[in-house]
């Protein structure tokens, strides 16, 4: 059965270099999908995922009839499941915006420890890839661009950029405070 | 540390970073309480006060994601409500939708409609292909609401693609954001127009058509760059795939659809041109050469450097190549170069493809090859070798040297137990098979077994050996080489050795000498420590002494239905009122012989490699699929072609399929009152309909003890109708069918399209005795409604008006009583039924213009089951049948044919039958008749 819904992609998984879980979501809206539904069957896939592709460079698997791209960056392997009858090119460039926005997000230095101190982005490009199974966008450039950068706090701000403000920030960051204060 | 968000003044980036580690914890797959998720929801909340646009994004993510596991999520909806007014921020607006419409409630989906309306012809990308998305969400939920989406969605479709143009040829006038170079949007607006659309065939048409067209005129023009409408390459594959859903099975727009698909072979993006390619292959009815663009564009794709590429495009003639080996000969020698690809799927994929295509010529480069690198792959990957290599042995018998040297080289090396078992069954099967190398490849195993940690391999080993090496030239040597392990190896060993020994004692009867020294063997193994070779050796010495017995066990070629076995078994152990009752009957276990068997597991064999291959039956639902796809094939073959293959699996499954109607049958209350079981079940259905009609009747034949039961399978395949009370009308033609009483009629209440459903007519046979034949004919009845192509259910006030549709006649012949069962033995029967119950008569043919013809029709007539070579006529001029059958599943019938055929005058048969029953002979006869 070809499929002619938007639903393409079945589950996005993050590794790090012992095959230990960094990030998993599984995505079970499509009606017609094997949902992957313990998370027993989900850690028994991904170990088996792992054991298969660890030493390979390929790009490409069948595994338990789906089909699943994976690229590695450093010790983090990235993973996209798909149904066994999609096109492989279609998941691979979904799976490429992904890969390559985060990678853009994180200053083109993607390793284990960079991607958990920068969680939030990760999630967010994630998020902004994929929408409960489908391809939100595949460009990198757009994806990395919808994910917000990371804000400072408001405090550190007032105290540590101080001298750099207009006046009118000045203001307006006053009034805030002022107005914070009255709500208190 | 929630508590966080409960400061004041919120502090964006540490509330950011713990939601990311909250989100972190979700998808590492620890689960969270619904108490636990609502509380943190509503502390969520409080985050909305801040305007902190990277707080803002990581808050809507969140919510989305407790939004399954928390309740009251609905609290919120104000608050997003506000974010996707016009005036807020892009991504706010973006991420606000999808947020909200996660949540809402298809009841208060029409709240939002007129924004989410506005929002998918938005300008910016992001947000209407976050309402496009969100749609297609809701879709699931909210049919009606998002139907009326539709005029949006197609603005969204080809708005966007000229304002995408216009922005091309005005230069880069997206500054700010950065807009997306996908042109996802269009992907979206076409995937949710064509769910809003799919059972509207003429508007799904209309959609392909308006791209089509199009992209055709700007091909002309040879501008490609403004003027084609679909930009974003996913939408295309989209296009592609509802392009051949709507034209395929349309006769007149096949040839219009291959033009189309062949200028999508040779578009620019390689994801478009697979789909295309593959679609192509897809195609039925293609010829070779309609197949040359496909095929040309997937060989270019084979030396890509991409892995993925490669994969795909192997994938894809791995396919086409079980369907037009010969369309895919041209990329043999780019499979080639693949076999030792570091991708381990793509190089299992062309080898077994080569293995289609290959030609004689080219076995020994491959095999070659294959040696070079059989060292360096895993045993896994070895194993799928080695059982390629065996259905090439059976292709091309002629090779026998080749893969003989090559198997019992890699049996040589290390590997596994699955690994080595592959490649023994490889060579047993070429022993079998090939009957010029039975002694090498007996020798190779010999060798084996004498240096060999696996023991199930060993006793596999002994037992073929036991089989095969009695019939060879110099038994002698084979059973050295058994002795000796009786003598070294384990108790397990041991045993399987005896019995592998006696059956050279007792098959060696001829060669008085050397049955002597087997027993002398053999009376030794009666000090063995362990009690099973003790035994067996005792049995054994009294067996090979004892002539009776020994035709008796070794000569015994059947074998039971092992499938059939195993059901009734396991249904006796679950239910303790039976084995109360008594032992275990093995009476109602149909026996098969040997040779079906072995047929059997071949085909599940080869299925189950192709189902691995395909990496599509997998999971246990779909391998049933797989089951069931094959007993269909082979109940299409069963009829009347005289492959044997497709006969023996054929019966094999009837009894499976048996049990099924079985099943069914006894749901429905009046007619499980004739009996548990139907005595007898035609195997084939006949065909009541032309295949292209718009209903389908399909009509299988039950015979009870003291009943007949019509089964009409009916398919409707008219997408706008929904039949109901569907039932089907026999009128007996002539008198003849008069000892047929009409009882009961069970008619289907509903049918869709495309869902098959059974009707049943019951009819009671007035005397036992009697076995009458009849031809009805049949008329469909039922009533007919439209249905709502939007929403797929019944229109509203429609009674329906009710319509017939006649069918062909169904016949009732006296081979329907017949259950075809396979009796081993059935010429020691033939003798022992005698001649008084014979039924001869002699016919002549002058219709059939050869014998085949012939007795594929009488083997229809009969209903029996064809022995070995039946249905094979070996000469054109004359040939001998023998079928076996069981009259209303109990007296055992056997029936001789012997045919002649002469130019100008037909085919004179001799048709003997000898039944336990004479008056069932005479009938059988007139069968015939």
């Amino acid at each position: 059965m070809v499929n002619h819904s938007l639903y393409t992609v079945q589950a996005v998984v993050v590794l790090d270099s012992d095959g230990a879980r960094l990030l998993a979501k599984y995505y079970s809206r499509r009606p017609s999908a094997q949902g992957h539904k313990s998370l027993k069957e989900q850690k028994k896939f991904e170990s088996e995922l792992f054991s298969k592709t660890r030493k390979s460079s390929s790009e490409v698997i069948l595994l338990d009839g789906q089909t699943v791209l994976f690229k590695y960056i450093n010790d983090v392997y990235f993973y996209l499941v798909g149904a066994s009858d999609e096109n492989e090119l279609l998941l691979s460039s979904v799976l490429n915006g992904l890969v390559e926005a985060i990678s853009a997000l994180l200053k083109h230095n993607v390793d284990k420890r960079n991607l958990l101190d920068n969680l939030d982005m990760v999630v967010l490009a994630l998020d902004e890839t994929i929408d409960d199974g489908i391809a939100l966008e595949t460009d990198p450039n757009a994806i990395a661009s919808n994910v917000s950068k990371r804000g400072v706090d408001t405090l550190d701000v007032s105290l540590a950029n101080l001298n750099e403000q207009t006046l009118l920030d000045a203001y307006k960051q006053a009034k805030e405070r002022f107005n914070l204060a009255l709500l208190r | 540390e929630a508590r966080v968000f409960n400061q004041t003044p919120i502090r964006p980036r540490q509330s950011r970073l713990l939601l990311a580690k909250i989100l972190f914890l979700l998808y590492r797959g620890d689960s969270m309480a619904t108490a636990e998720a609502t509380n943190l929801f509503f502390s969520i909340t409080k985050l909305f006060q801040c305007k902190d646009m990277s707080l803002r994004q990581m808050v809507y993510l969140t919510i989305r994601e407790l939004s399954t596991i928390s309740e009251d999520v609905i609290m919120v909806t104000s608050s997003l409500m506000k974010d996707m007014q016009p005036k807020s921020e892009i991504t706010y607006r973006a991420n606000a939708i999808r947020a909200l419409c996660k949540i809402v409630d298809p009841s208060m989906l029409s709240g939002i409609e007129r924004f989410l309306k506005a929002a998918i012809v938005e300008k910016s990308p992001s947000i209407a292909s976050a309402a496009l998305v969100s749609a297609a969400h809701l879709f699931q939920d909210a049919k009606d609401v998002v139907r009326r989406w539709g005029n949006e969605a197609n603005e969204a479709l080809n708005g966007k693609a000229l304002s995408q143009g216009a922005s091309f040829f005005g230069g880069a006038s997206g500054a700010g954001q950065v807009v997306s170079t996908s042109n996802i949007v269009q992907y979206h607006a076409m995937g949710l127009l064509y769910a809003i659309r799919q059972h509207d065939r003429m508007a799904v048409l209309k959609l392909v058509n308006t791209f089509t067209g199009q992209s055709k005129s700007s091909g002309w023009m040879g501008g490609g760059g403004g003027g084609a409408t679909l930009r974003s390459n996913m939408a295309h594959v989209l296009l592609i795939r509802y392009a051949v859903e709507v034209m395929e099975g349309d006769p007149s727009r096949a040839s219009q659809l291959h033009e189309l698909l062949k200028e999508w072979v040779r578009h620019r993006s390689d994801m478009v041109s697979l789909e295309a390619a593959r679609a192509m292959c897809q195609l039925p009815g293609l010829n070779s050469k309609q197949l040359t663009p496909a095929v040309n564009a997937l060989q270019v794709f084979l030396s890509s450097p991409r892995p993925t590429v490669r994969f795909a495009a192997i994938r894809t003639l791995n396919m086409l190549a079980r369907t037009h080996p010969e369309a895919v000969q041209p990329c043999n020698v780019d499979m080639e170069g693949l076999i030792t690809d570091s991708n381990r799927s793509v190089a299992t994929f062309a080898i077994t493809t080569l293995l289609k295509t290959g030609n004689e010529a080219s076995v020994d480069r491959l095999m070659k090859q294959m040696q070079g690198f059989m060292a360096e792959i895993s045993d896994e990957f070895k194993t799928i070798v080695a059982e390629a290599v065996r259905s090439l042995c059976r292709k091309f018998p002629a090779k026998h040297g080749v893969f003989l040297a090559f198997l019992s080289g890699v049996l040589r090396d290390e590997g596994g137990l699955e690994f080595k078992w592959a490649v023994i069954e490889a060579i047993i099967d070429l022993a079998k098979h090939v009957p010029e190398c039975k002694e090498a490849a007996l020798a190779h195993l010999c060798e084996f077994i004498e240096d060999c940690e696996f023991t199930k391999l060993s006793v596999r080993v002994l037992h073929f050996l036991g089989e095969e090496g009695p019939q060879t030239a110099r038994p002698t040597m084979y059973i050295r080489h058994i002795y000796n392990r009786v003598v070294l190896e384990n108790a397990v060993v041991r045993a399987a050795a005896v019995s592998a020994l006696a059956k050279f004692g007792a098959a060696t009867a001829a060669d008085p000498s050397l049955q002597q020294s087997v027993r002398v063997l053999l009376r030794r193994c009666l000090d063995d420590r362990e009690d099973e070779v003790r035994d067996r050796a005792a049995w054994a010495l009294r067996m090979t002494g004892d002539t009776a017995m020994r035709g008796k066990y070794v000569r015994d070629d059947s074998t039971f239905a092992l499938a059939v076995l195993e059901r009734k078994l396991v249904e006796y152990c679950a239910n303790p009122a039976a084995a109360a009752a008594g032992q275990f009957s093995f009476d109602g276990i149909p026996r098969i012989s040997r040779a079906q068997e072995e047929e059997m597991r071949d085909r599940v064999r080869v299925e189950a490699m192709d189902a691995v291959l395909t990496g599509s039956a997998v999971s246990a639902p779909s391998k049933q699929a797989a089951a069931a796809a094959g007993a269909d094939a082979a109940a299409a073959a069963a009829p009347g072609t005289p492959t044997t293959a497709g006969t023996a699996g054929g019966f094999a499954d009837a009894f499976e399929r048996q049990a099924q109607y079985a099943e069914k049958l006894n749901a429905i209350p009046e007619l499980a009152a004739f009996g548990a079981q139907p005595l007898v079940s035609s195997c084939a259905a006949a065909d009541l309909t032309e295949a292209e009609t718009e209903y389908v009747v399909r009509c299988i034949k039950h015979i009870y003890a003291g009943h007949v039961v019509f089964q009409f399978d009916v398919t409707n395949t008219i997408p706008e109708q929904i039949m109901e009370q569907v039932e089907v009308a026999m009128e007996p033609e002539d008198d003849s069918a008069a000892e047929l009483q009409p009882v009961v009629v069970v008619p289907i209440p509903e049918l869709r399209c495309n869902e098959p459903g059974s009707a049943y007519v019951a009819f009671e046979r007035a005397d036992a005795a009697e076995f009458p034949t009849a031809t009805f004919g049949c008329t469909l009845k039922f009533v007919v409604k439209e249905i709502d192509p939007a929403t797929g259910e019944p229109m509203e006030g429609d009674d329906g008006f009710e319509d017939e549709y006649s069918l062909e006649a169904a016949d009732l012949g006296a081979g329907d009583y017949m259950l075809a069962t396979y009796i081993p033995d059935s010429h020691a029967l033939w003798e022992a039924l005698g001649a008084d119950s014979e039924a001869v008569e002699v016919f002549a043919l002058a219709a059939f213009d050869g014998i085949e013809a012939c007795i594929t029709s009488v083997a229809a007539l009969l209903g029996m089951c064809p022995l070995d070579g039946a249905l094979r006529p070996k000469s054109k001029a004359a040939h001998q049948a023998v079928f076996t059958g069981k009259w209303m599943g109990a007296a055992k019938t056997v029936a001789r044919t012997r045919m002649t055929f002469q130019k100008g005058s037909g085919v004179t048969m001799e048709l003997a039958v000898r039944s336990e029953d004479p008056s069932v002979s005479q009938l059988v006869v007139a069968a015939v008749a």
